[in-house]
């Protein structure tokens, strides 16, 4: 291996086709500097007079800032400490705004929800050691997601590495299997490079989180002050034509197709297309969780979300297509179920930016890599006025269309909800919807309370459905509250938690107040969590091992220690005042809501079951 | 209205294979493992070992063994992976090593690939005339021969080592290192699609400044 001074350098380097001249021009680049240090005393002086009339000198920690600033950063989320010092201080001269989080998760999820909502990457901050590791679950999660987020780790200095210093932590090492691309920068005059790489990389193609490590003695060397160089942006990609054409014959021909969209249509800003596709040809779609949105759920072709806990009508369009075009999913096991009997007629035709995930859970029939959106309009053209055109003329899908309308009369998402019952929380949920404007940002923790979120809300606008899905993070809501709301001050930010979920995170409230966050929180309260107790009683014969509360502080008396403004709420008749009032305060607000502990989450498709076996109720399991 | 309980909704026909992949109910189409070498070229930057193996490792791919040397380029190194993975296992691999950062090329090496690895033993020196003509009888070198030992290394494709060895036993192995498998493309194949590109480039700047291209490649 070569040695540790060239790590950055070779990170740096883009693509293989520059390897071969670079490696030249680095040969000739280096003859003139052995002269300069074989040269007498009086070439010595004047090499000394150039350098005094050289570009100005800066730190390493500087070039980390600027490297922020040029990549257009206005939000930076963290916690200080030791090893992150100078950064902190080339910071304290610059017009990024920090956001000083309790804990460093909350700095990893804030600027997740940042990069959810803005499509930007999001930026946290950690401390060495303990910093970075309380950075880890964060990062997970994004990586997971699949959501653009950069991390910028303090490091002791490169001397001490690898001897246990205080607050070492091999934060490359502990990351390397939950980031898109981290980084060791050990060379001052490459660390700002790095940053701007890390910061486009994070963003381009399939978005993910990166780290770069920062170690002390790295940030406060001197470095000639420069412009970050910006790297070269990649074009968007379109799918082979040939594959395209196969790909829209396959649809063409199909009786049933079905869209399925994911978290890809999001991330790839690709609603419009999906829309004008699926309203065009007059396919129902479906989505995953994360692509809540990107298709309107109030619109009659969509059959909402399918998976565990999805629609039962989405679950049986996904059962019984015979060809789905899925864009943007990576076939996670929520969403599937078993893979022996996820779509078993379906051809399946897979629309994804990322070369591995085509056929990595679910084989692709037709592969079609590229972005969502250039593809879309690929497989637009290549079925208009050709034989789908004929299809849907021809009315050939309308039964499909029918059928599809009547699995959604069959199996409606219901609950029941006599006044003199424990309130119901898919009742304050949709009270919520009901008050607040279709494009406000709904964040939420992991559990139950996130199911019946996405279940009783009608999303339709991409972005708007914030939570963390592939890792199950629970506590990610409250500083993903945070993050949506400093990156669209404008939108209203509600955030559905659990008891069990609220409790993980909520010091973060610490800082909403602080920086009189608008967000409205809504502990969905079943002094319990939730869904471990659901499947506790549907799998475990009700033995309740270590999913129920005792005690439960009082969230409201709690929310008003905080600094915020809090709510109880018990009564059906008080819904709509105190999610009013709550709406209406201008600050971080608590609603604690009482909801019945006997309620659950329906429909299910049991781990690893087939998608139509859905149960109803626990009558089914 | 409630819709039909679970077991009386209507049924679909097909299936898939525990690989994702659609079939009809009576044919067979679950791949079966297969042993192969996967030649990887890559950025020669420390960590970027154990970024390939923890990647290997962390997604559950079965290996074999794990090479890795320089190049004729100073900046890259060549990483040799033999595992043992049903066709999606092996396409996954490659496209899962193509999306490191330090990854420049990767090629799955096809059956008639030159590979070669090679095991260095010691043997118990009773019988030095007959470890000798084993030694020989399989294109080996002694390394190292004194009163009770002798030192022997073999080259040569992994068959033809398990067989040397098996041939050693007879006079007692005190230890033994073996590496794994390191392997080209045979004959004018490239192994990577990279080295291609640069040896085709490496010509063209040679060409402009009159040096014979084979020499300054070397």
């Amino acid at each position: 291996m070569s040695e540790p001074g060239s790590r950055a350098q070779a990170a740096a380097q883009p693509t293989p086709e520059t390897e071969a001249t670079e490696a030249t021009e680095a040969t000739e680049e280096r003859e003139p500097s052995d002269e300069a240090d074989g040269a007498d005393s009086a070439d010595a002086e004047s090499v000394a007079a150039d350098q005094s009339t050289a570009a100005a000198r800066t730190t390493g920690a500087a070039a980390v800032v600027a490297a922020l600033e040029s990549a257009g950063v206005e939000h930076v989320f963290g916690v200080q400490g030791g090893a992150i010092m100078p950064v902190y201080d080339a910071l304290y001269d610059s017009d990024i705004a920090h956001v000083t989080m309790a804990h460093e998760q909350g700095a990893a999820h804030a600027a997740d929800a940042y990069g959810q909502v803005t499509g930007r990457p999001g930026v946290c901050f950690a401390t060495s050691g303990p910093g970075a590791t309380n950075l880890v679950t964060g990062i997970a999660d994004a990586d997971m997601d699949s959501d653009p987020v950069v991390a910028l780790t303090g490091q002791v200095p490169t001397d001490f590495v690898g001897n246990d210093a205080f607050q070492e932590t091999d934060t490359v090492g502990v990351t390397r299997p939950i980031t898109k691309a981290n980084y060791f920068a050990d060379d001052v005059d490459a660390v700002g490079d790095l940053v701007a790489e890390a910061f486009a990389l994070a963003g381009e193609g399939r978005p993910g989180p990166t780290l770069v490590d920062l170690p002390k003695d790295v940030t406060t060397a001197e470095t000639e002050a420069r412009e970050a160089e910006p790297p070269e942006g990649t074009p968007t990609p379109s799918a082979d034509a040939e594959a395209v054409e196969a790909a829209a014959a396959a649809l063409a021909r199909a009786e049933k197709p079905l869209i399925l969209s994911g978290g890809g249509v999001t991330k790839g800003e690709a609603s419009e297309e999906l829309r004008r596709f699926a309203t065009a040809f007059e396919i129902p779609v479906v989505t995953t969780m994360p692509g809540i949105g990107t298709f309107p759920e109030d619109h009659e072709l969509s059959l909402s979300w399918a998976g565990m806990h999805g629609t039962g009508y989405a679950n049986m369009a996904i059962s019984h297509t015979d060809c789905l075009l899925a864009v943007g999913t990576r076939f996670d096991d929520r969403l599937t179920g078993g893979i022996e009997t996820f779509a078993p007629d379906a051809e399946v035709v897979h629309v994804d930016i990322d070369p591995a995930e085509i056929s990595k859970n679910v084989h692709a029939d037709y592969p079609l890599v590229g972005d969502a959106g250039t593809v879309l309009d690929q497989l637009y053209d290549a079925l208009s006025d050709g034989p789908a055109e004929a299809a849907r003329a021809g009315d050939r899908w309308d039964a499909w269309r029918e059928q599809c309308a009547t699995w959604k009369e069959e199996y409606p998402l219901t609950y029941d909800a006599p006044d003199d019952e424990p309130l119901k929380p898919q009742f304050v949920v949709e009270a919520l919807d009901a008050i607040t404007p279709d494009d406000a940002i709904v964040t939420t923790g992991v559990g139950q309370h996130q199911m019946w979120a996405a279940q009783f809300w009608t999303y339709t606008e991409p972005r708007t459905y914030v939570s963390s899905h592939g890792l199950g993070t629970m506590g990610y809501g409250l500083p993903a509250a945070i993050g949506a709301k400093l990156a669209a001050p404008d939108r209203e930010v509600v955030c559905f938690d659990g008891d069990g979920s609220f409790l993980m995170t909520m010091q973060e409230l610490s800082v909403a107040v602080r920086e009189n966050l608008d967000v409205t929180v809504i502990v969905l309260n079943n002094e319990a969590i939730g869904m471990v107790r659901q499947w506790q009683d549907a799998f475990f014969d009700g033995r309740r091992m270590a999913s129920e509360y005792a005690w439960m502080p009082d969230f409201a008396k709690l929310a008003e220690a905080f600094g915020a403004r809090g709510f109880t709420l018990t009564e059906y008749d008080d819904v709509a005042d105190t999610l009013e009032a709550a709406v209406a305060y201008d600050g971080p607000s608590v609603v604690d809501a009482y909801i019945d502990p006997a309620e659950n989450v329906y429909p299910m498709v049991p781990s690893g079951g087939a998608n139509d076996q859905f149960a109803l109720s626990e009558d089914h399991l | 209205m409630r819709g039909p309980a679970p077991e009386e909704r209507p049924r679909p026909k097909g299936r898939r294979s525990s690989q994702g992949i659609r079939v009809d109910p009576h044919a067979e189409a679950t791949h079966e493992p297969r042993r192969t070498a996967i030649s990887a070229l890559v950025y020669h930057e420390p960590g970027v070992l154990a970024k390939v193996s923890g990647l290997v490792s962390r997604r559950q791919f079965n290996i074999e063994s794990l090479t890795v040397g320089s190049t004729t380029n100073p900046e890259t190194a060549r990483i040799t992976l033999v595992i043992e993975e049903p066709e999606p296992g092996v396409r996954q691999v490659e496209k899962q090593l193509l999306k490191l950062q330090p990854v420049i090329s990767v090629r799955e090496l096809g059956s008639d690939a030159v590979r070669r690895e090679l095991v260095v033993l010691k043997v118990h020196g009773d019988e030095p005339d007959k470890v000798n003509a084993i030694t020989q009888m399989y294109d080996g070198r002694t390394l190292d021969a004194g009163p009770r030992t002798i030192t022997v290394e073999i080259t040569g494709d992994e068959q033809k080592i398990d067989d040397a060895i098996d041939a050693y036993r007879q006079f007692g192995i005190r230890e033994l290192a073996r590496t794994g498998q390191t392997a080209l493309a045979r004959g004018d194949e490239w192994t990577t699609d990279a080295e291609e590109e640069r040896y085709e480039r490496m010509q063209r700047t040679q060409n402009q400044t009159d040096v014979d291209p084979d020499q300054s490649y070397q």
